[in-house]
């Protein structure tokens, strides 16, 4: 063939023209024609065009009726009509005018009265004013936050703290601060709303593992480890983090930290320790969920808190090494973002950590009214506690559930509120039931201080035994 | 010489001997003549105004960047960017010492925390100008403050307080309009008093047991300042919108949001999940195209109509200084249905003949406005948030803000400063203080306003301004935009938003004087 191309000239191709049959020449030449005429005719549209008129617009926009901003509220829902408290929420606290011992409040440390810390507010607010008009970029940092900060690295023995002027948007500003689109989390599923909205806001990929149970973590985190040898490219870039709570605010339950420490060095997550409720709780000076198990705190990569449980101030605060948390200054949205926290707030807290350096054996004295009361609210008929032994800060829930959410709602605030009218102020854990993730059991918190006495444990328990009984039948 | 919106025209600013006018760029290197100045002056873009929506005349003039500047800047980055390649190659092969923290030797085999490049602009950038920011201060952030002085021997990767403490810097730099975080005065002695008997914290939620009466009575407050059915309030403002914008729209709703608004209101939006589209800023006719598109075209994709539409607007734009046109966001929002959200972050208490804010500054109805949002940082010298509206939508905030159920309330005497300052500028507390302190600001801040001293400076120039300025008495702060999508930023200080009405007269002259003095 190739032979035969060679010898195709101009000229013997003209007069093969010249030589074909009329009818042949003129049948291509139409088929030429057809073709060009193909090649330029417009596209065929199936459908009519759908470009609207500007009257049919019209019409649109007139008959389109948007939702109501918001759906009505039944004038009977539990959240609407909150306890009024009058006066402050310390160890007696007039709740809708009855006079009640507080086993509602997270005054773990009984310093809301102290006097003490009401004297350096005081002095700050002379000195200083209340609000700081400004975000710490600009001119909003005081020397107190400097302080405060300092305080804080060194009472945990970190390299560095950052404070935040709210407790909630602490977790929920830390945790898109590193991880972002992309990046794994590992987090449990009883983990606070906080951090739930921390991980929405980071965009990654959440694996959730049952809550304390390190077998369903590491088969994740193996599964994980496969699916990374498969693309090991994309593993390289791929950050992985371990988020948890030292003492889990809605089971009253501890973190196996060992092991997830093993578990970090084993597969190479990073860990992100959540310890609103067990700083100034756990350990035997109070530096949290590490110092009850011993590990050392440069394993953590960062620990989180707020101040407000503990400490009885507002904010919250992280800390961890130098490297971790400087990044925070920059990238941390309610740090960079928002007013700094007002100086009153930052001495008082200066306050609670020397009052908690000062007396050390707070936390034994803690630990031992938790056992106590843990004791004497077991075996009551129809509620069972939910937390462990040390935590004061567990739950009380239906041992059964009467099958509908809001039935056992109703029982429990039933309960709550007889306890009130007896001078026990309860209070009902809150959770917006369309938005959790893992919404837990309706349930009863109760408190535990350091302020209360051991007849006012008594009491409680007494109480809520006999209340239960009469509701609960 | 503009017209001020209050309808009063105020004195031409005094000049300071080495002022530049407007439109003029002096730098020692090029000076542009006085027919290219008037040219420059005109590039001033007067954005046209629906004339019948307004009862006054409503100008805003932002000046457009010149050319030499703008170029001048991106070869400054390009610059910065390069020897920051050349910084990072020494530091790798450790010619030159490293300064900033690492990784433990541990972990040094884990996925690396930051990306290299998230880091870049911080390391060689930022790191170069960052004395400008954090600067700490010790006193009341009041007409006058007290700044600690720090030095840096290793330019700037780290700072020692030196101890000495440089006193009555006039303050450009703080959110203290109204002038109201003071420690002496009626607010702090009733916030002392409600310290002494309520404490310092709350240890609980609003819905537990942190309901304080404080908090109910700062509400009805709140909700009569502002002139709507009910309010309610909360801990921090930046949580006020990101936790209360998830809880009114949802998937399936469409947010339409100004492109500047600020970054709390850009969470809120991204955590509710319903769909955003930007407008251009403050621009009516983008807004309105957007809307008409929504409701014509419905949900991308499936076309099914949007459940709710909402569009987020501010009071008064911190990054611009540029006020929203209200009237206008209303006109827009009754036609085709929608919700309106505005954020007075900014002009509660600081605009307006009765400090109502942006709705009392255009004359309109409280009740237009859906959702009105604030915070109490600025005008009331104390911290926190609030939403205001009808009762409907306090009642379904009241069960369903994510703040009410899980973050703490108000501190009491964070509550009682605002109830006192409040009622002051109301005149509840039986004195004319308040109205007396809403008279200047409009006047401060056209004295220095926009067209003055709002100097362009690109970056490094702009930074080095700010580090001498407190030495001469005086405390701008540079905006630092982290996307960095703008590179030419004004110079935030005395743009107006920053004024403070107890700052003197003489003060603002001497601030304008040493701005343009330092400026390009």
């Amino acid at each position: 063939m190739a032979t035969v191309a060679e010898q195709w000239v101009l000229v013997e191709m003209v007069q093969a023209l010249y030589e074909a049959p009329a009818y042949h020449l003129i049948l291509e030449g139409i088929l030429i024609l057809w073709i060009i005429r193909l090649l330029f005719s417009k596209t065929y549209k199936l459908q009519e065009r759908s470009d609207l008129t500007v009257k049919e617009k019209e019409e649109l926009i007139e008959e389109w009726q948007p939702e109501p901003l918001v759906p009505p509220v039944s004038k009977d829902h539990p959240a609407l009509n909150y306890n009024i408290v009058s006066g402050p929420p310390s160890h007696n606290i007039v709740v809708n005018g009855k006079e009640c011992i507080n086993f509602a409040s997270f005054n773990f440390l009984g310093l809301l009265d102290n006097p003490r810390l009401k004297a350096a507010a005081l002095a700050s607010l002379k000195k200083y004013g209340v609000g700081t008009c400004g975000p710490r970029g600009f001119y909003g940092t005081f020397d107190v936050h400097l302080d405060l900060e300092d305080r804080l690295a060194k009472f945990m023995k970190t390299e560095e703290a950052i404070i935040y002027s709210y407790g909630f948007a602490t977790i929920a500003s830390a945790i898109p601060a590193y991880s972002k689109r992309g990046d794994i989390v590992f987090v449990d599923k009883a983990a606070c709303f906080a951090i739930q909205k921390g991980l929405q806001a980071s965009r990654s990929d959440i694996k959730l593992f049952n809550h304390n149970d390190m077998d369903d973590l590491d088969r994740l985190l193996k599964e994980q480890e496969i699916e990374d040898q498969k693309n090991p490219r994309k593993a390289r870039v791929t950050r992985r983090f371990i988020v948890v709570e030292g003492l889990y605010m809605n089971t009253g339950t501890i973190c196996p930290l060992p092991e997830l420490v093993k578990l970090k060095y084993k597969y190479k997550a990073r860990i992100f320790l959540e310890e609103s409720l067990s700083f100034g709780v756990l350990g035997e000076h109070g530096r949290g969920v590490t110092e009850h198990f011993g590990i050392d705190i440069d394993d953590i990569d960062l620990i989180s808190a707020n101040m407000e449980n503990s400490l009885a101030s507002i904010g919250g605060f992280c800390c961890g090494r130098s490297f971790v948390i400087d990044h925070q200054r920059l990238s941390g949205q309610g740090y960079c973002f928002s007013a700094s926290l007002p100086p009153l707030l930052a001495a008082a807290a200066i306050e609670a950590l020397n009052i908690m350096e000062e007396n050390p054996d707070i936390f034994a004295v803690l630990k031992e009214k938790c056992k106590r009361i843990h004791n004497a609210l077991q075996g009551i008929s129809g509620l069972k506690v939910v937390g462990e032994s040390i935590s004061p800060a567990f739950h009380l829930q239906l041992e059964e559930s009467t099958g509908c959410r809001e039935r056992d709602v109703k029982l429990l605030q039933e309960i709550v509120t007889q306890c009130m009218d007896r001078g026990i102020a309860l209070t009902q854990a809150r959770y917006l039931e369309k938005e959790e993730k893992y919404l837990p059991p309706p349930s009863i918190r109760v408190v535990v201080t350091v302020e209360q006495t051991e007849e006012e444990l008594e009491k409680a328990a007494t109480t809520i035994s006999k209340v239960a009984q009469t509701v609960l039948l | 010489m503009r017209t001020e919106p209050g309808g009063c025209c105020c004195r031409r600013p005094v000049r300071a001997k080495d002022c530049v006018a407007n439109g003029e760029v002096r730098n020692g290197y090029v000076r542009i003549s006085a027919a290219t100045a008037a040219a420059a002056a005109g590039q001033i873009h007067h954005v046209t105004q629906n004339g019948a929506l307004y009862k006054r005349p409503f100008n805003e003039g932002f000046e457009e960047t010149p050319m030499l500047v703008a170029v001048l800047t991106y070869v400054g980055y390009g610059v910065l960017t390069l020897f920051g390649y050349l910084r990072d190659f020494l530091r790798h092969w450790r010619i030159e010492k490293c300064h900033h923290a690492t990784e433990r030797e541990e972990q040094k085999d884990f996925v690396s925390l930051y990306q290299d490049f998230e880091n870049f602009y911080t390391r060689n950038l930022y790191m170069r100008i960052r004395d400008n920011w954090n600067r700490p201060i010790c006193s009341v952030p009041g007409a006058r403050v007290d700044i600690m002085e720090r030095q840096s021997h290793d330019y700037n990767w780290s700072f020692k307080y030196t101890g000495n403490v440089i006193k009555d810097v006039i303050n450009m730099g703080s959110y203290n309009y109204l002038g109201f975080a003071r420690n002496t005065g009626p607010c702090q002695e009733a916030a002392a008093k409600v310290l002494e008997e309520y404490g310092v914290g709350v240890c609980s939620t609003r819905q537990e047991i942190g309901n304080l009466d404080k908090h109910e009575e700062l509400e009805k407050l709140v909700a009569s300042f502002l002139g709507v059915e009910a309010a309610m309030t909360y801990g921090m403002g930046f949580a006020t919108n990101s936790m209360n914008i998830p809880a009114l729209v949802s998937k399936g709703c469409l947010i339409l949001s100004d492109e500047l608004n600020h970054a709390s209101l850009v969470l809120g939006a991204r955590l509710s999940g319903a769909t955003i589209r930007v407008f251009k800023h403050n621009n009516m006719q983008s807004l309105e195209k957007l809307l008409k598109d929504a409701i014509v075209y419905g949900q991308p994709r499936t076309r099914r109509p949007w459940k709710k539409i909402l569009i987020l607007v501010e009071g008064i734009y911190s990054m611009e200084g540029s006020i929203v046109r209200l009237p206008e966001v209303i006109a827009l929002k009754k036609k085709y249905k929608a919700y309106l959200y505005l954020d007075e972050a900014h002009s509660i208490g600081a605009l307006g003949p009765t400090g109502r804010g942006v709705v009392d500054y255009f004359g309109l109805d409280p009740e237009d406005v859906d959702i009105m949002m604030g915070t109490f940082t600025k005008s009331f010298g104390a911290s926190g948030g609030y939403i205001g509206g009808k009762k409907e939508l306090i009642d379904y905030l009241r069960t369903h803000s994510h703040s009410a159920v899980y973050a703490t309330s108000l501190s009491p005497p964070v509550v009682e400063q605002i109830i006192t300052s409040m009622k002051c500028i109301m005149g509840q507390d039986g004195t004319t203080l308040g109205p007396s302190l809403l008279w200047p600001l409009p006047l401060q801040s056209t004295g220095s306003g926009h067209a003055g001293p709002a100097a362009m400076a690109h970056g490094p120039s702009r930074s080095m301004a700010c580090g001498i300025l407190p030495d001469r008495g005086t405390n701008p702060c540079p905006l630092h935009r982290q996307a960095d999508s703008q590179p030419l930023c004004h110079q935030r200080s005395p743009s107006g938003s920053f004024l403070n009405c107890i700052i003197l007269c003489e003060d603002v002259i001497h601030c304008v004087a040493m701005f343009c003095s330092h400026s390009i």
